[in-house]
């Protein structure tokens, strides 16, 4: 009898510690079970990244589509190569689009959103954004900015 | 080749136990020093000595949890020291030990405690393992004990239900280790004679390890007497008793000072005492 | 003077080795408690009993802690991130913190305390009441019976713990921020859902925590095991099995956390 309590308890704590561990995984980190290989990869190479990282989120129209997989220099052009990873489901960017990497509010994180283009053809698994804007950074929007001034006073 | 079979052969019917120049050290100090020791079958054999002087340490040498540092320990013929792991346990299986405190398992009921032994190495039904642990409860008296769990019983129950533990798997020799200690005396007259039983009854070798003088030498076939390292003494109770050696005397009648001093080995008192008053000031403080 | 620091010298190497054969004899004693041959029956019901005495016993302090560590989390976060306006964060912060850094090591420090400490006495008693000499002489192996049930038992259970404790606290965070502080429930959960990974975070969190539960347990049984045979020996082995464990989970966490989380 109190054997079975014990094993009872036991089943129960092992329960717990899983069902814990799922509420993680489903609520917490927000690991949905669909989103896992229904993702198709689209490349797009920008001047500059800026604080874009991976896991950043890629948005159109204010909805986010995929994630960033994995961001690395190209050698031969020297610009940042970005592989996304965008829902499956969402399969018909026109090949014109443009992918702009842009910050949410002043200080907030960097994510790349899409802009739709025009054409009939729509972009493929592998394929790669040819329009594409760099992040702003702000330093640089400063510096022109005063630049622009002093030009300006002369 | 014939001859050396037939020569162990009468070893066997001679001595259950053989050791022979065994010398075990703990750290530097010498616990045994080269003693001989014989343990004959089916006799009841006191090992007695004062306290310190490696009583149990002799049983755990033989049990083989310990290993000497020289000599050979033969069991029942068989040389302790070739015997691989699991020859060992096979022989374990021939020896039961009783321990100082009992050593039940205190997570165990009494029942499951004596069925222990029986669940590990042999492979009887359950009806007949609760026959055997029953029969060994009433052995020593505590049949109606058996749902009990250990915290619940007195020291000499304790002790008795560690005793049919031991027993349980019919062992050809039982160790007890200062089964008479914290004892109350109907307790210790209770041990006495199931000792005696088992070994009249079931032929049980048996080795009592000891200072109860008087117990022990009331059932014990065979004393020997140990200190210093050595065996200072054997016989039978009533040789050991009437011996002239000064040592053995001092021990069998109890006399505070002998041979072996009332003082630990100390520098000289006065000496001491004068040398107190230099460094004990500064230790005080 | 010379033989004086020459004497030194030999004691500070006894010490050393002394600490190098301690730990060579726990790896052994380690290794045989896992890999030698089983061979008894009722294994199943010894790890459970283990799993009711070291994991179902230790889930009150466990949940309590996390619920208090997630509330507090909570509290602080918000009284910072308001200022900059971003409470929105503050479940982000709570849940970030708890399932890199604090489920783990905490859970383990607790575990340590709480189920380590009595694993330690509970064997060393064993020691000292010759319960495992008398099982030994009835030939079964206490490493198999004693301690393999009870190092199991230690390393299922604190990742199982390590998980309730992160989902409590995150619970806690909740309370506190949403239910009392009034941050929107939906960016308190998005914010979330967003920063953390299931495999970089969580994930790395639960391998931490398997770390710790394999060190823990295995000081505790091994401090046991190896107690001198008297109260003062249990009493310093118990002593020891927490300030060690303890040691080792914060060092260890430090280390993993470089490998794990050190490109970030």
């Amino acid at each position: 009898m109190r054997m079975r309590t014990v094993e009872i308890s036991v089943g129960a704590f092992m329960l717990a510690g899983m069902l814990a561990l799922v509420a993680m995984a489903v609520k917490v980190s927000g690991l949905s079970l669909k989103s896992g290989g229904e993702t198709y990869e689209l490349h797009a190479y920008f001047d500059n990244t800026g604080a874009l990282k991976p896991r950043s989120k890629i948005s159109m129209s204010g909805v986010t589509i995929g994630k960033v997989k994995e961001i690395e220099l190209d050698k031969n052009t020297y610009m940042a190569k970005v592989v996304m990873d965008i829902n499956r489901h969402i399969d018909n960017i026109p090949v014109d689009s443009t992918a702009a990497i842009v910050t949410a509010g002043l200080l907030g994180e960097q994510y790349i959103s899409i802009s739709i283009g025009g054409d009939e053809a729509y972009l493929r698994s592998g394929d790669r954004f040819e329009d594409t804007q760099s992040a702003l950074i702000l330093e640089e929007l400063i510096g022109k900015f005063l630049l622009g001034t002093v030009n300006k006073g002369e | 080749m014939m001859n050396s079979a037939s020569s162990c052969e009468e070893n066997r019917t001679d001595n259950f136990i053989e050791i022979r120049g065994l010398t075990f050290y703990r750290g530097a100090r010498a616990i045994f020093n080269n003693i001989d020791l014989d343990i004959p079958r089916g006799k009841v054999v006191g090992i007695m000595g004062p306290s310190g002087t490696g009583k149990t340490t002799l049983l755990r040498l033989i049990g083989r949890q310990l290993r000497p540092d020289q000599g050979s320990i033969l069991i029942d013929g068989q040389d302790l020291s070739s015997l691989s792991r699991d020859q060992l346990f096979v022989l374990r299986r021939k020896m039961g030990m009783l321990f100082q405190s009992g050593a039940l398992f205190t997570d165990l009921s009494v029942f499951e405690n004596v069925a222990f032994p029986l669940r590990i190495h042999t492979q009887l039904s359950e009806s007949m393992i609760r026959d055997i642990v029953l029969m060994k409860l009433h052995a020593v008296g505590l049949r109606g004990a058996w749902s009990l769990m250990p915290s619940e019983l007195s020291g000499g129950m304790s002790r008795r239900v560690a005793l049919a533990r031991a027993i349980a798997l019919d062992p050809e020799m039982v160790m007890y280790d200062e089964p008479f200690v914290g004892q109350d005396p109907i307790a210790m007259g209770v041990l006495v004679e199931l000792i005696r039983k088992l070994n009249q009854a079931l032929g049980i070798t048996s080795i009592i390890v000891s200072h109860d003088l008087h117990e022990t030498a009331s059932i014990a076939d065979l004393l020997y007497l140990i200190a210093d390292g050595d065996v200072i003494g054997s016989g039978t109770p009533e040789e050991m008793l009437s011996s002239n050696d000064e040592r053995v005397r001092q021990f069998m009648q109890g006399l505070p000072d002998g041979p072996v001093p009332f003082q630990y080995p100390a520098d000289d008192y006065q000496d001491d005492l004068l040398a107190k008053r230099h460094t004990g000031s500064g230790g005080i403080q | 003077m010379k033989f004086d620091v020459l004497d030194r010298l030999a004691q500070l190497g006894q010490f050393g080795l002394g600490h190098i054969q301690s730990l060579g004899r726990s790896g052994i004693f380690l290794f045989l408690a896992i890999f030698s041959r089983a061979g008894f029956s009722g294994r199943g019901s010894l790890l459970i009993q283990q799993l009711y005495n070291v994991g179902v016993l230790s889930l009150i302090i466990v949940t309590v802690s996390g619920l208090f560590i997630g509330m507090v989390l909570g509290l602080q976060g918000y009284s910072i991130l308001v200022r900059y306006g971003s409470e929105g964060a503050v479940g982000q912060l709570v849940a970030l913190s708890l399932v890199r850094e604090l489920g783990p090591v905490v859970t383990a420090l607790l575990f340590a305390g709480r189920a380590g400490s009595a694993l330690t006495a509970e064997i060393g008693l064993m020691k000292t009441t010759e319960q495992l000499s008398s099982m030994e002489m009835i030939g079964v192996d206490p490493l198999k019976r004693i301690i393999a049930p009870r190092f199991w038992a230690g390393v299922i259970s604190l990742p199982l713990l390590t998980a309730i404790f992160n989902l409590v606290g995150i619970l806690g965070g909740v309370m506190v921020g949403v239910d009392w502080l009034g941050i929107y429930e939906g960016s308190f959960w998005t914010g979330m859902q967003q920063s953390v990974d299931f495999v970089h975070d969580v994930g790395n969190g639960m391998v931490k925590s398997l770390v710790f539960g394999i060190v823990v347990t295995w000081i505790a049984v091994f401090q046991g095991y190896d107690a001198i045979p008297t109260s003062e020996g249990i009493s310093r082995a118990t002593t020891r099995t927490v300030v060690y464990a303890s040691l080792a989970v914060l060092g260890l966490d430090f280390i993993l956390t470089a490998v794990m989380f050190g490109e970030l």
